[in-house]
């Protein structure tokens, strides 16, 4: 059936079964190409995208779970305060090595900083550690995410 | 790894192609796949180097950018003596064409064995200066005044006395008319305007906004979606399948078959997936069917005693010495089955045509892939266009093309591009496995209590038999045997590789720290045992040993001074030391653990100091020693697949877990000043985190562990 | 869902995480295994002395509170368990005082309103219900004794200051009390039925709600 999707500000219809999850939906039915897969099973984060102004795991969301909602996908974060902040600390720290994950890294921690301006390192864990990262980008993170608190 | 020169490939290769005047296009956006450029009209001095009359100066990436930071490291070296700033380039994946993008260390397109900058640091700079040199001749020419009274800078040629100045791009029909220089001076170390210094990396911006193409992220034109589902059992085959529930299922155009996989293809991927649960596969499990965990490793045991066993280093008397000395120290150590687990899953998309065909994939060997998918296809090599990419982690894994033979076999059955997607269970039931690696390592000490005698026997699968046979010798895989022959002063010692395959149809392959991360473990662990025997504290020790390896000294105690090793420490916690001496880097790490009462681990702290040579990115270096032991740490914790029924049982992050942020320790990169020739960096961090865990538990505990992973271990303290 | 409301001060610990390695087999699943009937309440005439026969119901009850699927969101940290050996629940989650989780990786950034299927994996479903949430620090179960259990679920302070009678309504009404009997492919349910518990509990109640010893 069809599902009408609004991603980051743009609304699509897509011809899709509501069962699809919807980070395949994002990717090769919107062509929105910067939320990875990674796991399917929503144990690595890579997927993560906002739904309504909450990180979820894109791998195990149904499409239809979606739908009437606002989607916030990585091409669009750096459009909102904390997710403008989070990518500049990613870049003044120089986080990134493949980068495959990072995607979801900023994800989780824009989400994080809206919610808890001036994270401790406890903070940080508690929502990081839904996130892997294979590169260990695991310190310039937490570094990256504490400069962007400052900036806030 | 001490791999040596194979093949020169040196800038005498350099061509340089100029045609008519058209714009550099395809040229300033982000990372691009390489063009043909003969009909550009821009200035190709050699297959680095692509200037165009407007715009930014292409640099085209011998190596492949798997987050190790070499884009950035190639740019730099390139830059630096082109004499152009970092801002007036953009960056190019090469195409697959192992005569012009070889690394001339390997004699082949690959990146791995961290070897890159070892394989490139003169022939990137030795590129950017003959380009530089014509340019300048060009310039010089056309306003009649001397080479040497003109400078070059920011991409624009100088001359100071008249005021002259003509940008790159203006030269470029002028310096096509140029020799190119067979002989290029480069600069000296304290000219350099980059290299040394800590640049942020090139690639970070488009990975930061999602923009950064993977492999994965290939969608050309009419691409449909794959999902398979590839024989559980080693060399097992399918039986049969019945397609019909997958074809119910919305989006699903086909079920294709090949021998040992089904593919589902759909219009997207999440449909292609649910198509492939939905249908009942049959295999056959092939001759390995029984196999279990036990059975290899009984497999592996018999091999550590009694298996063929070919000699690698014979120095002195061993069995002299060991008769003459006693008594005999004797370690067996034991590494388990290991996958790579790189976030990005396999995958590879095809369009294969009736007469040509294009392939996106992030590869670390391109040329590679385009050579298996015109064996596949039939076609001529030239007719495969390998578009490569940005790489979702390699650590080894993309060094092996089986994921694009697979999407290859599955391609030539659909119409038009498909993109065959892994799943992570895939990914992680079928990679090109660390085989199980034991070591056993018998040794004497003289009347000082340093070793007179040291007897290494490793047992592993030959890899670079099928991978590089040029890297073995007389049936040794000197990869395999890496970093065996110890730094340590021995006066008697003898090494010996003992041939032992994994089970026909499981793939063995390279992993991230290759030979070190086989034999560091067994090595630092055995002579902090030794050291223990002798009563001798292990840094001491370690240094008496080591008087004629300097370097490695100025990293232990570069290491031991940061760590503070000679401050007590409280009961239950203990520090342990792993040197390596791999990939032309010498590297000290000192781990720091507690050990509660209750048996659990918490490691405090790693001190890692290094001398890797000249330094072309400090910051890179830090990231790749942080990246290296974070690997480390998930495969020292946690690595270890099984087997039952002749399929590997681990599938996903659940079962096989890494490393999370919450478990990462805090780390500290110190860096020894160098000028020596570089050393590679980005496997160096690797080798030495298990047995510096090893060795820090046993300070702790008096517990000696000699098999990972970690937590298979009780150690409250004894 | 009153149970979620019960403010009760809560310490998150943390620490239990950090980088300890667990010894032992990590992670494991059990199959999905019928975990069998649940004892009807006149299964338990026969016990003539009301207070030992009120003992035995919860005993009876406490094989539903003990099962996995009801215990591993009633961990004795603030962290859930999960599986059918409890293992620590990967990633990490740390409930924080909402027992929502933190905003950032909230029960809710991976479990839906449902179950949801989840194709490819060894793990067949994600569990899911409209009210995914740790149970208050105060009802940690994990650890006690079903004496200790018993105490716990009566006393006011550690209930969510539910009645008996809320108890009852609790147990045999509340929605996600009623997943576990819905767990999702791959996960077993609890003995019984919510039905057959729900009346266990009511009998409990109704003979004194007595504690075993």
């Amino acid at each position: 059936m069809s599902q009408n999707l609004l991603v980051n500000g743009t609304n699509y219809a897509v011809d899709v079964d509501d069962d699809i999850p919807l980070l395949w939906v994002l990717r090769d039915t919107i062509g929105l190409t910067g939320t990875k897969f990674g796991c399917g099973i929503a144990m690595c984060g890579a997927c993560t995208v906002h739904v309504d102004g909450i990180p979820v795991r894109s791998c195990v969301m149904p499409v239809g779970d979606a739908v009437g909602k606002p989607v916030t996908t990585i091409e669009a974060i750096g459009d909102t305060a904390e997710g403008a902040r989070v990518q500049r600390a990613w870049l003044e720290i120089d986080v990134v090595q493949c980068g495959y994950c990072q995607s979801g890294q900023i994800m989780s921690a824009t989400a994080l900083l809206a919610a808890n301006p001036s994270p401790t390192d406890d903070d940080i864990d508690a929502v990081m550690a839904g996130n892997i990262c294979r590169c260990g980008t695991y310190p310039r993170i937490r570094a990256a995410i504490k400069l962007a608190a400052k900036a806030g | 790894m001490s791999i040596h020169d194979k093949v020169n490939v040196s800038v005498s290769r350099r061509h340089f192609l100029i045609g008519a005047s058209l714009t550099g296009a395809g040229l300033i956006i982000g990372l691009q796949p390489s063009l043909s450029s003969a009909a550009t009209g821009d200035l190709e001095p050699n297959p680095f180097i692509r200037i165009p009359a407007d715009g930014k100066i292409a640099l085209i990436m011998p190596s492949v950018e798997m987050g190790q930071g070499i884009y950035t490291s190639v740019a730099m070296l390139l830059a630096e003596e082109l004499e152009v700033t970092l801002e007036q380039v953009v960056l190019e994946h090469a195409p697959a064409d192992p005569t012009r993008y070889a690394n001339p260390l390997l004699g082949d397109q690959i990146t791995g064995g961290s070897l890159a900058i070892r394989g490139v640091y003169e022939q990137m700079r030795k590129a950017g200066a003959s380009a530089r040199v014509m340019l300048v001749n060009a310039a010089a020419r056309g306003w009649g005044v001397s080479p040497e009274t003109c400078t070059a800078e920011a991409g624009q040629v100088i001359h100071a006395a008249s005021g002259r100045r003509a940008a790159y791009g203006s030269l470029i029909q002028a310096a096509a008319s140029q020799a190119v220089p067979q002989e290029v001076p480069l600069k000296a170390a304290s000219s350099f305007k980059l290299i040394g210094k800590p640049i942020r990396r090139l690639d970070s911006p488009e990975k930061v906004n999602g923009t950064a193409k993977f492999g994965i992220d290939a969608r050309p034109e009419g691409v449909s979606y794959a999902a398979i589902a590839i024989c559980p059992h080693f060399g097992g085959k399918l039986r049969s399948v019945d397609d019909k529930p997958a074809m119910a299922v919305k989006g699903v155009k086909q079920v294709v078959r090949i021998e040992d996989a089904v593919a589902v293809v759909a219009d997207n991927t999440g449909a292609a997936r649910k198509g492939l649960a939905a249908i009942a596969i049959e295999w056959d499990a092939g001759p390995s069917g029984d196999l279990s965990l036990a059975e290899l490793e009984k497999r592996a045991e018999d091999a550590t005693t009694s298996g063929k066993a070919l000699p690698h280093i014979n120095e002195g008397d061993v069995t002299k010495a060991e008769a003459e000395n006693g008594p005999v120290h004797e370690f067996v150590y034991r590494l388990p089955i290991l996958a790579h687990s790189a976030m990005e899953p396999m995958n590879c998309t095809l369009h294969v045509r009736k007469d040509s065909c294009d392939v996106w994939v992030g590869t670390q060997v391109a040329g590679r892939a385009r050579q298996a998918v015109a064996d596949v296809t039939g076609l001529p090599v030239d007719k495969v266009v390998v578009h490569n990419h940005l790489l979702g982690g390699g650590f080894g894994r993309r060094l092996d093309v089986d994921g694009v033979i697979l999407a290859a076999k599955i391609a030539t059955q659909v119409d038009g591009p498909v993109k065959v997607t892994w799943s992570r269970e895939e990914d992680i039931r079928h990679d090109c496995y660390r085989y199980l690696n034991y070591s056993k390592i018998t040794a004497t000490l003289g009347p000082d209590g340093l070793p007179m005698s040291w007897r290494h026997r490793v047992i592993g699968p030959a890899v670079m038999a099928r991978w590089l046979p040029a890297f073995t010798r007389d049936g040794i895989d000197l990869d395999i045997m890496g970093g065996a022959e110890s730094s340590y002063a021995i006066p008697n010692k003898y090494t010996e590789f003992v041939r032992h395959e994994a089970p026909d149809g499981m793939l063995t392959g390279n992993w991230r720290g290759v030979g070190a991360t086989r034999n560091i473990p067994p090595i630092e662990g055995g002579i902090d045992e030794l050291a223990h025997a002798a009563k001798i504290d292990p840094l001491e020790y370690r240094r008496r040993l080591l008087q004629h390896k300097p370097r490695l000294i100025g990293a232990l105690d570069l290491a031991a001074e940061k760590a503070g090793w000679t401050n007590t420490l409280p009961r239950g916690k203990g520090r342990g030391i792993a040197l390596s001496e791999d990939f032309g880097s010498f590297a000290a790490m000192i781990s720091e653990v507690s050990v509660g009462d209750d048996g659990k681990l918490k490691i405090d702290r790693i001190v890692f100091a290094v001398d890797c040579g000249q330094v072309v990115n400090p910051d890179t270096v830090d990231a790749q020693i942080l990246s290296g032991i974070v690997y480390g740490l998930s495969a020292a914790l946690y690595g270890r697949l099984t087997v039952q029924n002749g399929a590997v049982v681990e599938s996903n992050f659940d079962d096989s877990p890494v490393l999370r942020i919450h478990e990462t320790p805090k780390i500290e990169v110190y860096i020894v000043p160098s000028s020596e020739a570089p050393g590679g960096i980005g496997e160096v961090g690797t080798p030495g985190v298990a047995p510096s865990l090893f060795n820090a538990i046993f300070a702790a505990t008096g517990k000696r562990l000699r098999s990972l992973p970690i937590d298979q271990h009780e150690f409250r303290r004894v | 869902m009153a149970m979620r409301f019960a403010a009760i001060a809560i310490v998150s610990v943390l620490a239990t995480a950090g980088t300890f390695v667990l010894v032992g087999p990590l992670r494991g699943y059990a199959e999905t295994s019928g975990a069998g009937a649940l004892k009807a309440v006149s299964d338990f005439d026969t016990i003539v002395d009301t207070r030992a026969r009120s003992k035995a119901i919860f005993e009876e009850a406490s094989r539903v509170l003990t099962h996995p699927r009801c215990i591993n969101c009633h961990p004795a940290t603030r962290s859930p368990t999960q599986g059918e050996d409890k293992h620590p629940h990967v990633p990490l989650v740390i409930a924080s005082n909402s027992s929502l989780g933190p905003l950032g990786l909230a029960c809710s950034t991976c479990h839906g309103p449902e179950n949801r299927p989840i194709v490819g994996s060894r793990m067949k479903s994600i569990p899911g219900n409209a009210h995914w949430s740790l149970a208050p620090a105060s009802m940690a179960w994990q650890g006690l004794k079903v004496s200790e259990i018993c105490q716990q679920v009566k006393d006011t302070s550690r209930n969510g200051n539910r009645s008996h009678a809320d108890l009852i309504t609790h147990m045999g009404e509340d929605h996600l009390v009623g997943w576990a009997w819905h767990p999702g492919e791959g996960r077993s349910a609890p003995p019984g039925s919510q039905e057959t518990f729900a009346a266990l509990v009511a009998a409990w109640v109704k003979t004194g709600a007595e504690c075993p010893d």
